[in-house]
């Protein structure tokens, strides 16, 4: 049988990820696609952990920690060394959280991408600070808890569109990927690979303590993240071009999602409406942008 | 070659004939001659760089880091606010070893707004470990750009090359280009022993707790150190080669002076003519410039201090609540020995107020003049 995933493994056991941690599974697949011709800086995130305590690293590349707001144009520099030394093919990857990109770091990772410089830029989204210990994020969804959003004042705003952001810099390439579905992940870390230019990749990384779920229902969420609708997996090309990858007919109903994670628990039933609502009118506005005339609704039950 | 340039080109030929690979930087008055001409060398192909024309200062010097992660020579260069936004990433330089050069015209802080000169920008860096070169001509500005990337590689810290705002960056002098054969073979490529390399994949940086962190300081403060001796050597290797030696600190009629003048950058040219005015009045007086702030040459300091009569410290800046802050390195370089002198501490030229020769020879007349400081912190001219 052919394996439709690289054996390739630069990632080593004993690194410092809670169970369950989809941000891990993350970079072992972005690592099988990229393979050791490959830089990557890391700013402060779960990554900067997972990775392990000085004199141990559980990455079989060559690694930069670097400060919050610096993934993109550390990686930038990266680049530019490289260019300057003649070292013109390696990979360089920027890997940061949601914090990360849609905050702090958003200024040098617009920059980075106005200029489009030749950089793999990777968002593993868990959807709030985590590493330091759950704290809302833009990337933070409405109706979600965190330890800043407490349950009585739970987060109001809805989630940063970062991939509408990214593609209003017209970078040659956008996408969006979730764990649950690694074969569309790393082909499209290889497609990256193959374009010249900013690309970005944004991908949805269910976290137990943060999302209150159970470790052995990551790959679920990541998977019902998906077939509700509620992170769907496309791709952008120059800003323009949008092709849906996952093509969900029938969504199942978001509450299939919300109720496994007791980040959400709280949440009354006109809430859930709501978000219902919100993720479905998102969905058919991306159905129009890929060209799909058919627009799909939520039947009360699933099969 | 001799040429008459400002001192923001100094800075940018100082990086060019230093073979400088990778630039990033971020325009701000009254630094930015020194990028408009580096983006002019490169886009002629005088300089064989990339520029990496980033949307900040702090991603200036964090896109220099990840150049000189990977071995490449980086530079930057910016003023005031933007070495302040900076700083995060200065740190981080120190800690990560890489050798970057960043130049720094001495711009007060706002606000008020203002563009005018005073050393509170670099000299809120003192502690991060990044060594500090305050220039008083332009072409030492030039020569020092070279010399400080020899001492950086060599130490593996980071190097800031100070000139004072208009009085040195908007000025033009007659400035003399080291031959570039003779460069190059003073200042070999950057090759340096760990880095981001993909045959030899290291991480740098990782979670360091009280067992290891601890060292890794005390490592920084070694090199930083001994930064004391190797910049003395690479000063003297440069006369021998260039015709112009630099050291630590520079003594002007110095051998018997009574009272000692002590100041640094352009104020310190301005003292060197006090000086020689109050020497024709037949008062023994005498200048130290402090060149090299960061690492502080404290034992020179002693040696060219201790026994003398008395001393006044000129500073072009103020630690508020503590007063000149190159008077409370000397005061704090001076502790512990025996026969110290009575040291006057002036504050003058804040945010860019004029230093005239008047103002000098009239603090040495009135440090000739007094038995001992009646004030810990003497403000020069402040208007009522």
């Amino acid at each position: 049988m052919k394996l439709s995933i690289p054996e390739q493994e630069l990632i080593t056991s004993g690194h410092l990820a809670c169970q369950g941690c989809g941000a891990t599974l993350c970079m072992r697949y972005a690592l099988k696609a990229l393979g050791k011709k490959t830089i990557v800086d890391i700013p402060a995130c779960c990554w900067s952990v997972i990775d392990g305590p000085f004199p141990h690293t559980s990455l079989k590349i060559p690694l930069f920690h670097t400060a919050f707001e610096t993934a993109a144009c550390v990686a930038s520099g990266i680049r530019a060394g490289l260019d300057a030394l003649g070292k013109k093919d390696i990979n360089v990857l920027a890997w940061a959280g949601d914090g990360g990109t849609f905050d702090i770091g958003i200024q040098a990772l617009s920059g980075a991408a106005e200029r489009n410089d030749n950089i793999i830029y990777i968002c593993y989204d868990n959807e709030a600070y985590m590493n330091t210990g759950i704290q809302r994020s833009s990337a933070t969804p409405y109706g979600a808890w965190t330890t800043t959003t407490p349950v009585k004042h739970f987060k109001k705003m809805p989630k940063k569109d970062m991939v509408k952001i990214m593609a209003a810099h017209r970078i040659p390439y956008t996408a969006t990927a979730s764990v649950a579905y690694p074969e569309d992940f790393i082909k499209k870390v290889n497609k990256a690979k193959e374009i010249k230019g900013t690309k970005f990749l944004h991908i949805i990384s269910p976290c137990p303590p943060g999302w209150k779920s159970q470790p052995n229902e990551s790959i679920k969420l990541a998977k019902l993240a998906v077939s509700t609708c509620y992170f769907p997996i496309y791709e952008i090309e120059n800003g323009e071009k949008y092709t849906i990858n996952k093509i969900v007919k029938n969504p199942r109903p978001v509450k299939e999602f919300l109720e496994r994670q007791g980040r959400f628990r709280h949440l009354k039933e006109g809430d859930i409406a709501q978000i219902q609502q919100n993720v479905i009118e998102s969905y058919n506005e991306l159905l129009k942008k890929a060209g799909i005339e058919e627009e799909v609704t939520v039947k009360a039950k699933s099969e | 070659m001799k040429q008459v340039i400002m001192g923001n080109h100094a800075l940018s030929y100082g990086a060019m004939i230093s073979r400088v690979q990778v630039i990033a930087a971020y325009p701000i008055t009254p630094q930015t001659q020194v990028v408009e001409l580096l983006s002019e060398l490169c886009a002629d192909k005088k300089l064989d760089a990339e520029f990496v024309k980033v949307e900040s200062e702090h991603s200036a010097l964090a896109a220099c880091m990840g150049a000189s992660a990977v071995g490449a020579r980086a530079f930057t260069a910016t003023s005031s606010q933007g070495l302040a936004l900076m700083h995060e990433i200065i740190h981080w330089t120190v800690g990560a070893r890489l050798p970057i050069v960043l130049g720094n015209i001495n711009r007060a802080m706002a606000p008020p707004w203002t563009i005018w000169t005073d050393q509170n920008d670099s000299l809120s860096e003192r502690d991060t470990g990044c060594l500090q070169f305050y220039c008083q001509n332009n072409q030492e500005v030039l020569d020092t750009v070279v010399q400080a990337f020899k001492v950086s590689e060599k130490i593996l810290l980071p190097s800031m090359i100070i000139l004072d705002a208009f009085v040195l960056s908007h000025t033009s002098e007659l400035v003399d280009f080291p031959d570039q054969k003779l460069v190059d073979e003073y200042l070999p490529p950057f090759n340096p022993k760990y880095k981001l390399d993909i045959d030899e994949p290291h991480t740098f940086g990782g979670l360091t707790g009280p067992d290891g962190y601890y060292e890794l300081r005390y490592k920084i403060e070694e090199a930083i150190q001994d930064a004391k001796r190797i910049i003395v050597e690479t000063g003297k290797e440069f006369g021998e080669m260039f015709g112009r030696e630099y050291g630590l600190t520079e003594s002007y009629k110095m051998e018997d002076a009574d009272v000692v003048l002590v100041a640094s950058a352009t104020v310190a040219s301005t003292a060197r003519v006090a000086v020689d005015e109050l020497r024709d009045e037949g008062k023994k007086v005498g200048l130290l410039r402090v060149r090299v702030f960061r690492p502080f040459p404290s034992e020179e300091i002693r040696e060219l201090l201790v026994g003398r009569k008395k001393v006044a410290v000129i500073d072009r800046n103020i630690s508020f609540g503590h007063g000149g802050i190159f008077a409370q390195e000397i005061k704090s370089a001076l502790y512990n020995s025996k026969n110290i002198p009575p040291l006057w501490s002036y504050i003058i030229g804040i945010g860019g107020r004029d230093v005239r020769v008047e103002d000098i020879k009239e603090i040495a007349m009135e440090t000739i003049k007094g038995d001992e400081p009646k004030k810990d912190i003497i403000w020069k001219g402040v208007r009522e």
